[in-house]
């Protein structure tokens, strides 16, 4: 009924014509996907402008994962920030400058580490199982004061003061409260203090921090001080705030609020006057430590009053902690106050200094009868008892130390000398002063800590600090082999493995920085024989993993790691299978990061085996997709950095060993069955294309390799893309009957397709992957030749079957694109030469020669698209479909423009039909039209072109109107 | 609802010295206009007396101090009889605060037993329908400093067993020896009451240290009197077993309310004292007392 006429076409000058002009690809220009570099082109598919693109495989010639890569190296911001510093800090003019300096000296610096960085740490560190209790006594003190002698019976003022507790919740004692219990109370009241100030309950706001800071004075539960200390400072800190502010607020003069250094002049009589009534109101708090505590949460007001409030306070609230009696207690007021006057004034070091030396003053009543009966009643051990005070005089020592000349802290640490080198005191030393001043004189340290009294602070503490220090700054190059030595002669007698693992981890960094591999092999030797009594590496995990972390930060040689001798053993002692699998991750990533060569290094590759092996078999059903992503992303990196050079039947082996291996992990597969069909593109470059009989069997089993691993994928596409890819590359090599199996397979595989899949864990429909995929196939069936036994274009057939078969959605198109597209290959396949071949591999083009028969076949089949297509487009007449019947109109009216013999009557009046067809209801967008017609117009004037003047003339525009 | 009244003084601290000028507002508020019979204020000033649970009946039969003594008491008309607009009116007004031949201003004090006390009370007289409305406020007067009177007098102190008096069983006494000294007895209001403190042994823990400030209010007249001490504020220096040998600061702020200058007349006195309290950790209490001169500056 209808015939089809393929234009005959001379791709070669057509190509010279309608080809843009070639920019030469320059693989050396930066290129935002640059670690992906094209490895292989095989096949050239034909689009409907004339230009030529390239399904290509591509394959990432580095290990590293391109975004990985921009993270590891500065990232482009901060190198912005970097740049655009300079500009900010340009040298000002002098006064500037000398402002700005000025400033520096009132605000604390970057540099300086804030206390909640430290508040953490203390919560974690410092918990109790015991119970604990609050006492919270809300009566109003001051109302029990003035009823006094008031003329109030007893009884009346019992009932009044019942009410008033009903209103406050008055005396509150909870006792046998948990950690946590207790947490969650305290967080309470900090809530309820920020509720009663802002329903202008200040009386009660002011109760409630008095009551709080009144907790500090009792010390039982004495281990679990720290924290409460710290629990409790974030309420006085929110109160103080929140007093500040509140006084701010009242400044603020015809909305103008005050300047950040404002003089007390500027604040106005009200300000003043609510600020000196706070002042009044603390000063008269009967107990001494809520005194202090409320006074110093509020030291900053003093602002307001007199420019030099706040340096007459702080000594007044230093010397007022001599009241404390309890050492504890007294330490930790301490801190308070350098913390909050750090934050205030800075430049007041005098404090700080004093501070400390009140507190070595006091040093002596740790040791004294009240201390000790105390920590007998609550049953705790000195050491214990003394590692209480690290956090507080930490803190204390920073202070002082921050930004302090060296000869202020080597006066400090004679200070400390003089008390008896209490290893307290030197661990703060250690811990606070700045790392490089330590590290400079690790050997008197070294002979400080030998020296220092036990007196219950544990040594391997003070080892342990003075680890950190050289961990972060460099000690004097002579003296570094002995310092290791006469520090792990003390850490490796530690008895308890806990000890002793908390200062190994920090010692291994010294090591690893300082020293080679023997060193390193020694400690690790050491470890491991510390913790594989008793499993006691069991309890030591996180240590552990810190320390292989710290190894392969120093040692990222691979072949040289491995070559450390204990270094698998170590790794053996991660038997809990989550940390095992976290350790060998850190590997990996490190692995993957530093190696730059590819490697086959047996030692190497036995060794990332295993750890691989163990990443694969941590998966289970339970695994997490993301954490599944995780480990092949790594196992991939690892396999994408094995070669064997030109051995490529070793390199195929290691591949079947690893698909043993990784069989549950499928990008793991997939990446292998890419690097087998690298492999053999590989092999042909070397061969250039002649296989010996020797390389075509290698090849074979290559391709046999894909063909087998391929259908134990269980994402559908994926295995649709690899049949084709790996037939693509079997094509390539030769293997016609491989090649033929793998376009079969995929042929088959096409009506299994769902019409929803998942992508990236969302349900999308298929149609669009498949589309682009069938028309990637039928591309590549252009030049497969026809097998012999089978009939005439057996594979073209079978895949137009399937898409006949194929359930489509109801109101899709896609059925009749593909159609199109397959007449696209169609009259390809009627030319003399096709327009691309495999090198070496005869298409049908030579097999057939232009058979008439062959071509009758091709006109057959043709024929049939055709009327399916007219078909569809008459089923699309109903009203809601003509916008779609348009665009298809156009669509096929394109198609036949670039490809059919318009010279033939009767695809001309097709066309001319398929045009009005098109334009009929409207919904042609004229633009589109317009352009058309005149690419028509333009065509026409080419050579043997002229008919499609006469075409030209045929096609109406439809105005809009 | 209806006609508000309200009397504001100018200052902040609403306090005022003897000789200066009160001034402020008197505001009214209220929807309608307001019919009144002229608005006065009037400026009052008395000490009260009022005689403890425990001398009452022993004295009234033959004493009469326990009537207010007037200091001060002026009116003015602030405005005539008349309208005042709807809205918020605002009156200002000034007030000299002076006292008539060599009468003393005495400071703004409230005590137990003793009370002096300065108020501006306006009155908005009204016709007979409506009540009259009447506003009180309270203002605080400092007296003028006495100049030159302030001698510093430093004290030191030693407190050891044998020191102690009212001591049942001297033996049972643990041995301890405090040592210290306050700048000076001599005090000026404003300023804290300062110094130091060193607990050089002791046997027992101790448990607490306090400073006591006990103001004495004496009542009376050439009959007879009632003297009365109370507590007006405690202050802890020192809590658990203090480091030995090491100085405490003492250092007291005087609460503004409850103190003033250390005050003598025919009728009654206000005088202050500060008592050091030593708890141990067996009980025992041990007391220093130091009487105060107060003095506004």
């Amino acid at each position: 009924y209808f015939l089809r006429h393929a234009r005959s076409r001379n791709y070669v000058s057509e190509s010279e014509v309608c080809k843009l002009e070639s920019v030469p690809l320059d693989f050396g220009d930066y290129h935002p996907l640059k670690p992906i570099t094209v490895t292989e082109s095989k096949t050239k598919k034909m689009n409907r402008k004339g230009s030529t693109s390239s399904t290509s495989s591509s394959s990432s010639s580095s290990m590293m994962d391109p975004l990985s890569s921009v993270l590891d190296g500065t990232d482009p911001l901060s190198l912005f920030a970097a740049a655009a510093d300079p500009v900010t800090t340009a040298p000002p003019t002098d006064g500037a400058r000398r402002k700005r300096d000025k400033d520096e000296s009132l605000a604390v610096g970057s540099d300086f580490e804030p206390w909640s960085s430290k508040r953490g740490e203390i919560l974690a560190r410092y918990t109790t199982t015991e119970k604990l209790s609050i006492n919270l006594y809300m009566g109003s003190e001051k109302g029990k004061a003035t009823t006094a002698g008031s003329a109030v019976s007893e009884k009346v003022r019992t009932r009044l003061e019942e009410l008033d507790d009903l209103e406050e919740g008055s005396q509150k004692e909870l006792l046998n409260l948990t950690q946590q219990d207790y947490m969650n109370r305290i967080e309470e009241l900090n809530q309820s203090l920020k509720d009663a100030w802002s329903s202008d309950q200040k009386v009660k706001a002011l109760k409630i921090v008095i009551q709080c800071s009144k907790l500090l004075s009792d010390t039982t539960v004495i281990q679990f001080y720290p924290s409460k200390f710290v629990l409790i400072t974030d309420i006085l800190d929110t109160f103080g705030k929140l007093v500040y502010e509140r006084i701010l607020s009242m400044c603020v003069d015809n909305r103008v609020s005050l300047p950040d250094n404002f003089s007390p002049e500027s604040v106005n009589d009200t300000a003043k006057e609510t600020c000196l009534n706070w002042f009044f109101k603390i000063a008269s708090i009967r107990e001494l430590i809520p005194r202090f505590y409320v006074e110093a949460a509020i030291l900053k007001c003093n602002k307001f009053l007199s420019k030099t409030g706040i340096s007459e306070c702080l000594p007044r609230l230093t010397s007022m902690i001599r009241g404390i009696g309890d050492p504890l207690v007294a330490v930790y007021a301490r801190a308070y106050l350098c913390r909050v006057g750090m934050e205030v004034a800075p430049q007041l070091k005098e404090s700080l200094n004093k501070n400390f030396f009140d507190f070595l003053l006091t040093f002596k009543q740790i040791h004294g009868d009240t201390v000790q009966n105390q920590l007998v009643v609550q049953c705790v051990e000195i050491p214990l008892y003394l590692t209480l005070y690290s956090p507080a005089i930490d803190w204390i020592l920073q202070c002082i130390a921050y930004h302090a000349p060296d000869v202020l802290l080597t006066e400090m640490m004679e200070r400390c000398k003089k008390l008896g080198n209490n290893a307290l005191l030197l661990n703060s030393v250690m811990s606070a002063f700045r790392a490089e001043f330590i590290a400079a004189r690790s050997m008197d340290f070294i002979g400080m800590i030998k020296e220092c009294d036990e007196s219950g602070f544990p040594k391997h503490l003070l080892f342990r600090s003075l680890g950190l220090n050289l961990a972060l700054a460099d000690p004097p190059e002579n003296d570094r082999l002995q310092i290791l030595n006469e520090a792990w002669k003390v850490i490796t007698k530690l008895k308890n493995p806990q000890d002793y693992i908390n200062c190994a981890e920090v010692w291994v960094e010294y090591t690893c920085r300082h020293f080679t591999k023997r060193e390193v092999n020694t400690v690790l030797a050491d470890v491991i024989k510390h913790m594989t009594p008793d499993r006691a590496f069991e309890d030591a995990y996180p240590q552990l993993q810190s320390i292989i972390q710290k190894v392969i930060t120093y040692i990222y040689d691979f072949a040289l790691l491995f070559s450390v001798e204990k270094f698998l053993p170590f790794l053996d002692m991660f038997q809990k299978e989550s940390v095992r699998v976290e350790v060998c991750k850190c590997i990996m990533e490190s692995f993957i990061k530093h190696q730059q060569e590819p490697t086959k290094d047996p030692v190497i590759l036995n060794a990332l085996l295993h750890i691989c092996k163990t990443m694969h078999d941590s998966v289970n059903a339970l695994t997490l997709e993301d954490e599944k992503r995780t480990l092949a992303a790594l196992i991939n990196g690892f396999i994408k950095m094995v070669s064997f050079g030109r051995d490529f039947e070793q390199q195929l082996s290691f591949y079947v060993e690893a698909r043993s291996m990784f069989c549950n992990l499928e990008p793991v597969l997939v990446q292998l069955i890419h690097s087998v069909n690298q492999l053999a593109m590989e092999t042909r470059r070397v061969m250039k294309g002649n296989h010996s009989r020797k390389t075509a069997a290698f090849v074979r089993a290559c391709v046999a390799f894909c063909f087998i691993t391929i259908p134990s994928l269980s994402s559908i596409f994926t295995r649709l893309n690899l049949y084709l890819h790996s037939g693509q590359v079997a094509l390539a090599n030769q293997c016609l009957s491989q090649a033929d199996a793998f376009f079969k397979a995929a042929v088959s595989l096409v009506p299994e397709v769902p019409k929803m899949i998942s992508v990236d864990g969302k349900m999308r429909p298929s149609d669009a992957f498949l589309l682009e995929f069938l028309c990637n196939f039928f591309s590549t069936l252009l030049v497969v030749p026809d097998h012999p036994e089978q009939g005439v274009l057996f594979l073209v057939r079978g895949l137009l079957n399937v898409i006949q078969d194929y359930t489509w959605e109801d109101n899709s198109d896609d059925k009749v694109r593909i159609y199109t597209n397959v007449l696209h290959l169609l009259s390809a396949m009627t030319q003399e030469a096709y327009i691309y071949h495999v090198d070496k591999v005869d298409s049908n083009d030579s097999l057939y020669g232009g058979d008439s028969k062959f071509l009758a076949e091709i006109n057959k089949l043709s024929e049939t698209v055709v009327s399916q297509i007219l078909d569809h487009l008459k089923t699309l007449g109903k009203e809601e479909t003509l916008r779609r019947q348009s665009q298809l109109a156009l669509y096929f009216f394109n198609t036949i423009l670039a490809h059919g013999d318009l010279r033939n009557n009767r695809l001309n009046q097709l066309s001319v039909n398929l045009w009005n067809l098109a334009q009929k209801h409207g919904f042609a967008d004229t633009k589109t039209m317009v352009k058309t017609l005149e690419y028509i117009k333009r065509r026409s004037k080419q050579p043997e072109m002229s008919h499609f003047t006469d075409l030209s003339l045929r096609l109406p525009l439809q105005s809009r109107t | 609802m209806g006609t508000a009244l309200d009397v504001r003084v100018k200052r902040a601290g609403k306090v005022y010295r003897d000789g200066e000028i009160l001034s402020g507002v008197v505001v009214v508020t209220s929807k309608d206009t307001v019919q009144h019979q002229g608005i006065s204020l009037t400026m009052e000033g008395s000490v009260n007396l009022q005689l403890s649970a425990k001398n009452v009946g022993v004295f009234e039969a033959f004493c009469n101090t326990a009537k207010p003594i007037q200091i001060i008491n002026s009116t003015i008309e602030m405005v005539k009889p008349g309208k005042l607009p709807s809205g918020k009116t605002e009156i200002p007004f000034e007030f000299p605060l002076q006292m008539k031949g060599n009468k003393v201003l005495y400071e703004t004090y409230h005590g137990v037993f003793v009370n002096i006390q300065y108020t501006l009370r306006c009155d908005m007289r009204r016709s007979l329908l409506a009540k009259d409305l009447t506003k009180t406020c309270e203002f605080i007067v400092h007296s003028l400093s006495q100049k030159g009177k302030l001698l510093p007098s430093p004290v030191d102190f030693t407190i050891t067993p044998e020191t102690l008096q009212n001591v049942k069983e001297r033996a049972s006494l643990p041995k301890f020896l405090i040592r210290g000294h306050l700048n000076s007895t001599n005090c000026v209001i404003t300023q804290p009451l300062t110094g130091e403190l060193v607990v050089e042994s002791a046997e027992a823990a101790v448990k607490s240290i306090e400073l006591q400030l006990v103001r004495v209010e004496t009542c009376g007249c050439a009959e007879g009197y009632a003297r009365d001490a109370t507590e007006i504020q405690n202050i802890q220096i020192a809590d658990g077993d203090v480091c030995r040998g090491l100085p405490i600061p003492i250092h007291m702020v005087f609460p503004r309310l409850f103190t003033c200058p250390t005050l003598e007349t025919t009728n009654f006195k206000v005088e202050f004292e500060v008592n050091i309290v030593v708890l141990l950790h067996d009980d025992h209490l041990i007391t220093e007392n130091f009487p105060l001169k107060l003095c506004r500056m």
